[in-house]
């Protein structure tokens, strides 16, 4: 069976994002880029499936701008067998970007779809919910673990409260939680071989969705700095101030 | 205009969230009806209708929504939604698995977990793990939004509202529920502690979390933890707090062998007062603290526990 994983491009992990001094949004001049960690997660467990014989081919898909082929690279070098890239420049929404990918789903009519359940930038959660809805299928959201049988893929789920499994007919889309797996790191020698994977760049625009945005985006601010309070020398001292002090026990 | 609240329950309880979303909803400024979709719902609705601000309560008992599966969810909040504005849940799992499909269904973008209220179209909510605060206006004519719980207040009470049962039956067929596996625990649910005390990589181990009881006990403190002890298998994933695990405001946040990572303070930075206990001065932890304590976490752990 075919599988698509869409990934994004967002800010690393690891950079604490600055807003910028106009408040119009983060600044994200000169700041280091990657794969968002949940789509990691969902090459990882398409290209697992791969190995496992279940799946026999991988295509990695992203939406935005040119410098996004640099993702897609590193999927094909993890393991993907091509790469489609949705080139646009404009800053699309979940909804937005569910539609795009439905178009996608419709031409290459993956039974699976594995994405991220959210990106570290927008923190939405929704994109992977929304393609579910569009292309009529059935969503396994926040998954630690998926297994494909008898035409049906399980998966189990990370709820509040413990783990929840649930039984979808193919084809289906799944989200991935950060416990399904653990990402691989790509090879040189796959890292050069990927330069040679075909790679299809598709202009957002000429997929026939209405791409006006719904959201405005009206100010970005830094949220209220909490400031570094006092080093007690010892359990009494703490105790003694959470008593008198902050009132809290 | 009128906004749809979708209850977070158990079947058996409503959740704390459901209360503080209507709080959120309240905030709106129009007429409040909540629905409850579940399985044997016949003491909730009462709870719900008697909770201030709640104009209707629908009422959709039926097996097929024992387990809230978001294609049957979507499908029946969808059957109810042209005679609302706004429909609004709170953003758990649940309401994070149905809410982006009831949005698409109604080809309407979603707001995520708003934070604040700031008219009937305009929200704040936090975006790159809770290091920037984003204002945004809805421009549809509907509006699909979840709310994070722990930046609104509980609801009050009043006299109770009207209650409807709702027969639309919904079942998609295209997923169905296997199992469950629930982490038995008697203390307070994380998300609605008070105090809540949370473990690190430094606990080493997921016994040494044991040390963690005595005082969770005498504090009546949820426990929790960091991504790293959840990832190093020390306690289970439904325990996390962070980006990418619970959101908690509890009045009292103890970090213990914590380190302070972005992802971690995403979740519990807007905590009334935390303490964090560190072997090390260096810890980012400390820069969000209102009383740290450098010292071994196993030596100071008991002494809390008996100076409590």
């Amino acid at each position: 069976m075919k599988v698509l994983v869409p990934i994004k491009r967002v800010i690393d992990y690891n950079v604490k994002a600055r807003v910028k001094s106009d408040n119009s949004d983060v600044d994200l001049t000169n700041v280091k880029m990657a794969m968002n960690p949940f789509c990691e997660i969902a090459i990882e467990e398409a290209i697992r499936l791969k190995e496992a014989g279940t799946a026999n081919e991988v295509v990695a898909v992203t939406i935005g701008p040119k410098a996004s082929q640099e993702q897609l690279r590193t999927a094909l070098a993890l393991g993907a067998d091509k790469a489609i890239h949705i080139e646009t420049d404009e800053k699309l929404e979940s909804l937005h970007i569910a539609k795009l990918l439905a178009k996608i789903v419709e031409q290459e009519t993956p039974e699976l779809v594995i994405l991220g359940k959210q990106s570290i930038d927008s923190d939405n959660n929704q994109t992977g919910q929304m393609l579910a809805a569009l292309t009529k299928r059935g969503q396994g959201t926040f998954a630690s673990k998926v297994v494909i049988e008898n035409g049906k893929v399980n998966v189990t789920r990370e709820v509040d409260g413990g783990l929840q499994t649930v039984a979808l007919n193919l084809p289906a889309v799944v989200t991935t939680d950060l416990r399904l797996n653990e990402p691989r790191y790509a090879s040189l020698p796959n890292i050069m071989k990927a330069k040679r994977k075909p790679l299809e760049v598709i202009a957002a625009d000429s997929l026939g969705v209405d791409l006006t945005p719904r959201i405005q985006l009206i100010s970005v601010e830094e949220p209220a700095k909490r400031t570094a309070g006092i080093i007690v020398e010892d359990v009494a001292q703490l105790v003694e101030k959470l008593k008198t002090e902050a009132k809290v026990i | 205009m009128k906004t749809l609240v979708i209850a977070e329950h158990d079947n058996g309880a409503l959740k704390p969230e459901t209360s503080k979303t209507i709080n959120a909803a309240v905030k709106i400024g129009f007429p409040v009806d909540v629905l409850i979709a579940g399985n044997s719902l016949s003491a909730m609705s009462s709870h719900v209708a008697s909770i201030d601000g709640v104009a209707n309560v629908l009422v959709a008992d039926n097996s097929v929504y024992e387990h809230q599966l978001a294609e049957s969810m979507s499908d029946l909040v969808l059957s109810l939604s042209d005679t609302y504005s706004h429909i609004v849940a709170s953003a758990t799992t649940t309401g994070k698995n149905f809410m982006p499909r009831v949005a698409a269904l109604l080809d309407v973008a979603q707001i995520s977990e708003i934070i604040a209220v700031v008219d009937s179209d305009t929200f704040k909510r936090p975006i790159y793990a809770g290091n920037a605060i984003a204002t945004v206006k809805s421009l549809d004519s509907k509006k699909v939004i979840t709310v994070r719980a722990s930046s609104f207040d509980l609801q009050g009470e009043q006299s109770a509202a009207a209650i409807t049962s709702i027969d639309t039956v919904s079942d998609s067929q295209l997923s169905s529920f296997v199992s469950v596996e629930q982490t038995e625990s008697e203390r307070p649910e994380l998300t609605a502690a008070t105090v809540v005390i949370s473990g690190g990589r430094g606990m080493q181990n997921g016994e040494n979390f044991a040390l963690l009881n005595g005082i969770a006990d005498k504090l009546g403190a949820a426990i929790g933890a960091s991504r790293a002890a959840v990832d190093a298998g020390f306690v289970p994933n439904d325990m996390q707090v962070g980006q990418t695990g619970k959101i908690v405001a509890p009045n009292l946040y103890i970090a213990v062998g914590i380190s302070g990572a972005i992802q971690h303070l995403a979740g519990m930075k807007d905590s009334k007062v935390i303490v964090a206990i560190n072997k090390d001065p260096d810890a980012p932890i400390f820069q969000v603290a209102d009383y740290g304590l450098v010292a071994d976490l196993f030596e100071v752990l008991p002494q809390l526990e008996s100076a409590l």
